[in-house]
């Protein structure tokens, strides 16, 4: 294949990457920008989703699109409700302290991560996409369900923008965010808006693992990768800005899909590494974040 | 007169530090009451008290019969008690208009009430689209004032809204004080300025080591400098 085609091979599946890299980063940047949580386990919530999704699109005879449709309903809202339920019975009781919610979060990782294996199995396992259609193009064919993935991630962040900035829900969360006592002196429920973010931030990650759980497979220790993935684009967008999350998840995607191809996986995280390591020393508060006040 | 709010024998604590002890306060309906003393005297933590954002662990603060120390933080502004902190805590990154529109889906009558805020601070108006960080400090204590105005309280606390300000602003904020007065707004005025003090208060509340030393009427303040020596350190 000449250069031009395996360049949009590349970017394409740098996109595919990207725009599930942007959700899962976005639920990481929501609970911390809103909440000030470093939540550790939101790779687990993202494991949670693809495990669900295995569960639930096997349950389902049939058409394997009735099965993904009912995983893409069903897994955000279990490991929502997982998450508020671990909201409830942890963090509040930490009153949401950054130190301790760090551990927290540890040791709830490992609980999630062992659930998992108690009851789901070490195996890997396929999940069917749900429909199984080839673009063809010029050069090469490509699979529509990948394009689809971009497309939905599309829509469901432009959703969360719209949330974000346009609705009442939105603003009480960014009151929130920026002086969460003053918030509470104008009657905004801090408490409940807190686990509204944390339930969100899970569904947003268990989303874009019954998005991603066709083209991969799920397992247990799926969740690794994600959580280390979010954590740099969320370090390198600014912690709490949607824009930075998109940019930075573009930015990483793109890069880790093309010099991935083009040249070895590895060498696209030790670029992404030394990016998060630069943006660290020059511009902690990362491209488009706020500088601490 | 009857009560607009009551405190009685109020403990208040940052962590394990004691800030109020055994706090008494009486703010009659329609007056302003100021509060004076040192600095770290525990006049602010006075105002988070009652508005549950410090820990209380004893005592009450009686409103209309409710005891409000048993509310959440967040449902105290519901029961009719506005806050302006010190050094305004605006949402800085949001407009002037969601500034104002936090306050207004608490407890506000909607439009109305936006309406009437906007009247009383004009200069708000043409300036809805701003982000309320980039205003003058003037400006920002307008809007943190009128915030809190829409929640159409009837309590309302205000901890040094003049601080920091040119004189022209500091006689603004002295005519809403007293407008809002009018209207049978009850005012607790945290003050550092003695001037404005004696010419807004109708009753001076002396706070030293976290109590209520003695509450007096502001003639008695004016004819009497010795108050104001004692426990603010200054003639």
């Amino acid at each position: 294949m000449a250069f031009g085609p395996y360049f949009l091979l590349a970017t394409l599946e740098g996109l595919v990457t990207a725009a599930v890299l942007a959700l899962t980063a976005l639920g990481l940047s929501l609970v911390f920008g809103v909440m000030r949580v470093v939540n550790v386990a939101h790779g687990e919530f993202f494991m949670l989703g693809a495990v669900l999704a295995w569960a639930v699109s096997t349950a389902f005879a049939g058409h394997p699109s009735i099965g993904f449709a009912a995983a893409l309903l069903v897994a955000p809202l279990v490991v929502g409700g997982a998450a508020l339920l671990s909201e409830r019975l942890v963090l509040r009781r930490l009153n949401y302290d950054p130190e301790a919610t760090i551990v927290a979060t540890i040791g709830m990782l490992y609980i999630i991560q062992q659930l998992a294996l108690t009851f789901y199995g070490a195996d890997a396992r396929p999940v069917q996409a749900p429909f199984n259609v080839r673009i063809q193009l010029p050069w090469f064919g490509y699979s529509g369900y990948k394009l689809f993935v971009i497309g939905a991630a599309i829509v469901l962040m432009l959703a969360t923008w719209f949330v974000l900035t346009r609705t009442k829900v939105g603003l009480l969360m960014r009151a929130t965010q920026y002086d969460s006592e003053t918030a509470q002196a104008f009657g905004i429920p801090v408490d409940r808006v807190y686990a509204g973010v944390f339930a969100l931030g899970a569904m947003l990650a268990a989303v874009a693992a019954v998005l991603i759980v066709p083209i991969q497979q799920a397992h247990y220790l799926m969740g690794r990768d994600p959580l280390l993935l979010s954590f740099i684009v969320v370090i390198i967008g600014g912690l709490g800005s949607l824009r930075g999350t998109v940019i930075a998840a573009l930015l990483i995607g793109l890069s880790d899909g093309i010099i991935s191809v083009f040249f070895s996986p590895t060498l696209a995280k030790m670029l992404a590494t030394g990016l998060v390591a630069m943006v660290l020393v020059f511009r902690p508060q990362g491209l488009f974040g706020v500088p601490a006040r | 007169m009857a009560d607009a709010l009551k405190v009685a024998g109020l403990d208040a604590f940052y962590g394990e530090v004691q800030v109020l002890r055994g706090f008494e306060l009486s703010l009659l309906k329609g007056e302003v009451l100021c509060l004076l003393g040192r600095n770290g005297a525990g006049k602010t933590t006075a105002l988070k008290a009652i508005m549950g954002l410090v820990s209380v662990r004893a005592g009450s603060v009686l409103k209309d019969g409710q005891d409000l120390s048993k509310l959440s933080a967040h449902e105290v502004p519901k029961a009719g008690v506005a806050y302006v902190p010190q050094g305004r805590r605006l949402f800085a990154e949001m407009s002037v208009d969601e500034n104002l529109e936090i306050g207004l889906s608490t407890r506000g009558k909607g439009r109305q009430t936006r309406e009437s805020v906007l009247e009383l601070f004009p200069v708000l108006r043409e300036r809805l689209s701003q982000r309320s960080g980039t205003l003058s400090g003037g400006e920002q204590q307008m809007l943190a004032m009128a915030r809190a105005l829409c929640l159409e309280p009837d309590v309302l606390l205000l901890d040094e809204p003049t601080e920091g300000l040119m004189p022209s602003m500091i006689g603004r904020i002295r005519e809403v004080v007293a407008g809002l007065r009018e209207r049978g707004v009850s005012t607790i005025l945290v003050e550092q300025r003695v001037d404005a003090v004696l010419s807004l208060a109708d009753r001076v509340a002396f706070i030293e080591n976290g109590q209520n030393r003695e509450t007096v009427g502001v003639e008695q303040v004016r004819v009497d400098p010795g108050y104001v020596r004692r426990y603010v350190g200054v003639s």
